[in-house]
């Protein structure tokens, strides 16, 4: 009993091993931060794992649901009052009500349109976010967000924040491997090999392709609620057309369909910008490249990639 | 009336450059179905190249013009030649990231070579502007829409009249039946690659009087020019230049009579509309697959 609970359960525990040694032997605030930052991204990058990697739609604008939760939170929180814990569900109901009208008729479309049609709107959210300047403070972004208060319990301590977003990952992950598994999981993966045998099977397609990008615009609203009430203060820039662009690479990078690819890929591309500051005026330059690099030689992902290594390796032992 | 006229011409030079980086994108989808997000780049370099060969060195405006187009057409070769070419498995998505990749890094360059500072060019000639109807008309619009129809049709004539042009037409409407007959492909994909790029430039060249240029210009003009591109069809160059001169025009009214703030989310309700109502596009083919 408990042997199976092991053998099944396996990569859950080395998580929350890894998170919880983590959080105890980290003591910098700045660290916190940045593991809090990856924290958000895998919530970002899950979310959006689920529409590309299992149900093969592509989104180039979900960066926009990402603002619309850091935003909204930001403005009941601050401009209203409102408290953080009342301001959680409000973000997340608008964001899935967005992403259904937005859904609706841009789910329609597939491929390259469908990525264009995505790109358009997160596009004209962002410049939304940019001119409507009396509620969103416009380009030089929104200030005073309170920190993150639930009821009596007050999240300012960076150990805390760290371990809630953490915890809020791990729930996402389970809740998604539970999705996966489901009856609905394998009806969206018909919908990524072919949508036509799928339908002529019987589901419902356009009705489950929304379903998956209302969650996945619900896991991003979630990570921009963090990131509003971590950092106190937001800016339309944080949530334009390269983080959308940022936010699907780290799916492809981690590796599609994989949950814990999308760990992967958000711990890479939130850790690299760090380590690259190092090469200050060559960031970008480096960036670049390493994108580029990895896509030509691994082009299903690293998690994949790694498998494959480490199957041909014991293949051949040499 | 003279307010119209004024925002009309504005609108159509925009529209213009707009235009030439909308057939920059249809030209490589025609041969290769790929989008290249590292497109507003080669516009970005273009406008720099200009900064460096016709307002640094001096040289004179021709000998710039080619030099420039050259240079970024080298790198759209180079680009093909190691990026694209050497990807094992070409799935849409891993290319699409990879000319994203492409287009971070040739913003790093431009970082590293020019500075992050803007820069401007002088424009090409310097008359007084001219007066029509009481609006004025800048002479460098007159230099933009003069370069950009002189391409539009000279690319027009080598895809009707060349050789080499039927050929990469062939091989855009099917690369096997093409490579059968005798057509080498891969040279006819590299080709596009060129012109693509060299479009770009050719934008970039003729923007960079009118506009600050700097390393991160190309993003939003690359955009812009993408919806154009869809706007009047995705694959046909006359549709990319009607899409081009449509969304300039109407930017410029919707500045004009609506709001100068929304000036950019123009092209983009634009391109959720032709989604929703004509996926193919105003000039493309009636039934498109839609994947």
């Amino acid at each position: 009993m408990v042997a199976r609970f092991l053998r099944r359960n396996w990569a859950y525990l080395v998580f929350l091993g890894g998170v919880g040694v983590t959080g105890c032997l980290v003591q910098n605030a700045y660290y916190f931060q940045v593991l809090t930052f990856i924290g958000i991204n895998t919530l970002l990058a899950l979310g959006l794992n689920l529409l590309m990697g299992y149900a093969g739609q592509i989104s180039l604008g979900h960066a926009a649901f990402y603002g619309i939760g850091a935003y909204t939170t930001a403005v009941l929180t601050t401009t209203w009052g409102l408290s953080p814990g009342l301001a959680l569900p409000c973000a997340l109901a608008i964001a899935a009500l967005v992403a259904l009208v937005v859904g609706l008729p841009t789910l329609k479309l597939s491929g390259y349109y469908l990525g264009m049609g995505t790109l358009g709107f997160g596009m004209i959210v962002h410049i939304l976010l940019r001119e409507w300047t009396e509620v969103t403070g416009g380009a030089s972004g929104f200030i005073g967000i309170p920190p993150l208060q639930f009821g009596p319990i007050a999240f300012t301590d960076p150990r805390a924040y760290f371990y809630l977003v953490w915890a809020t990952v791990l729930l996402s992950f389970i809740l998604s491997h539970r999705l996966i598994r489901s009856r609905v999981g394998r009806a969206l993966r018909s919908i990524h090999d072919s949508e036509h045998a799928a339908r002529a099977v019987g589901v419902d397609t356009q009705r489950l392709k929304l379903q998956v990008f209302i969650f996945s615009a619900i896991l991003a609203a979630l990570g921009g609620f963090f990131y509003a009430h971590l950092i106190n203060f937001i800016s339309p820039d944080s949530f334009n057309f390269l983080v959308s662009v940022r936010m699907v690479t780290m799916v492809v990078i981690g590796g599609m369909a994989s949950v814990w690819g999308a760990l992967l890929g958000a711990c890479l591309l939130t850790l690299l910008p760090e380590w690259l500051h190092a090469f200050s005026d060559f960031e970008m330059l480096v960036y670049g490249l390493i994108l580029m690099l990895v896509m030509i030689l691994l082009p299903q992902g690293l998690t994949r990639g790694l498998l494959d290594a480490y199957e041909r390796s014991r293949k051949n032992p040499s | 009336m003279q307010e119209l006229l004024q925002y009309l011409f504005s609108g159509i030079t925009n529209g213009a450059i707009y235009a030439v980086i909308a057939v920059g994108f249809a030209l490589l989808f025609n041969a290769t179905e790929l989008i290249n997000f590292a497109h507003g780049e080669f516009v970005m370099l273009g406008a720099l190249g200009m900064v460096t060969l016709y307002n640094g060195l001096g040289l004179p405006l021709a000998a710039a013009f080619l030099l420039t187009t050259l240079g970024v057409s080298a790198v759209g070769f180079l680009f093909e030649r190691f990026a694209i070419r050497t990807v094992k498995r070409p799935d849409a998505i891993v290319l699409v990231i990879i000319t994203v990749g492409a287009s971070i890094f040739l913003r790093g360059v431009a970082m590293l070579g020019w500075g992050k500072d803007a820069h401007s060019v002088a424009p090409f000639s310097d008359h007084p502007p001219l007066s029509i109807a009481g609006a004025n008309l800048l002479p460098q619009s007159l230099w933009i829409l003069t370069i950009v129809l002189g391409a539009v049709l000279g690319l027009h004539l080598f895809f009707t009249r060349s050789l080499t042009g039927k050929a990469m037409l062939a091989s855009a409407i099917s690369r096997r039946a093409a490579w059968l007959v005798g057509i080498p492909t891969g040279r006819m994909v590299q080709l596009a690659f060129v012109l693509s790029a060299a479009m770009g430039a050719v934008a970039g060249v003729i923007i960079a009087p009118i506009t600050m240029c700097s390393y991160d210009m190309g993003t939003l003009l690359g955009l812009k020019g993408f919806c154009a591109a869809m706007l009047g069809g995705l694959g046909s160059l006359w549709g990319g230049v009607l899409g081009g001169f449509l969304l300039g025009v109407l930017e410029a009214l919707g500045v004009g009579f609506l709001s100068s703030s929304l000036k950019d989310a123009i092209a983009f309700v634009l391109l959720l509309l032709i989604l929703y109502i004509r996926p193919a596009g105003l000039l493309g083919a009636r039934k498109v697959q839609r994947f």
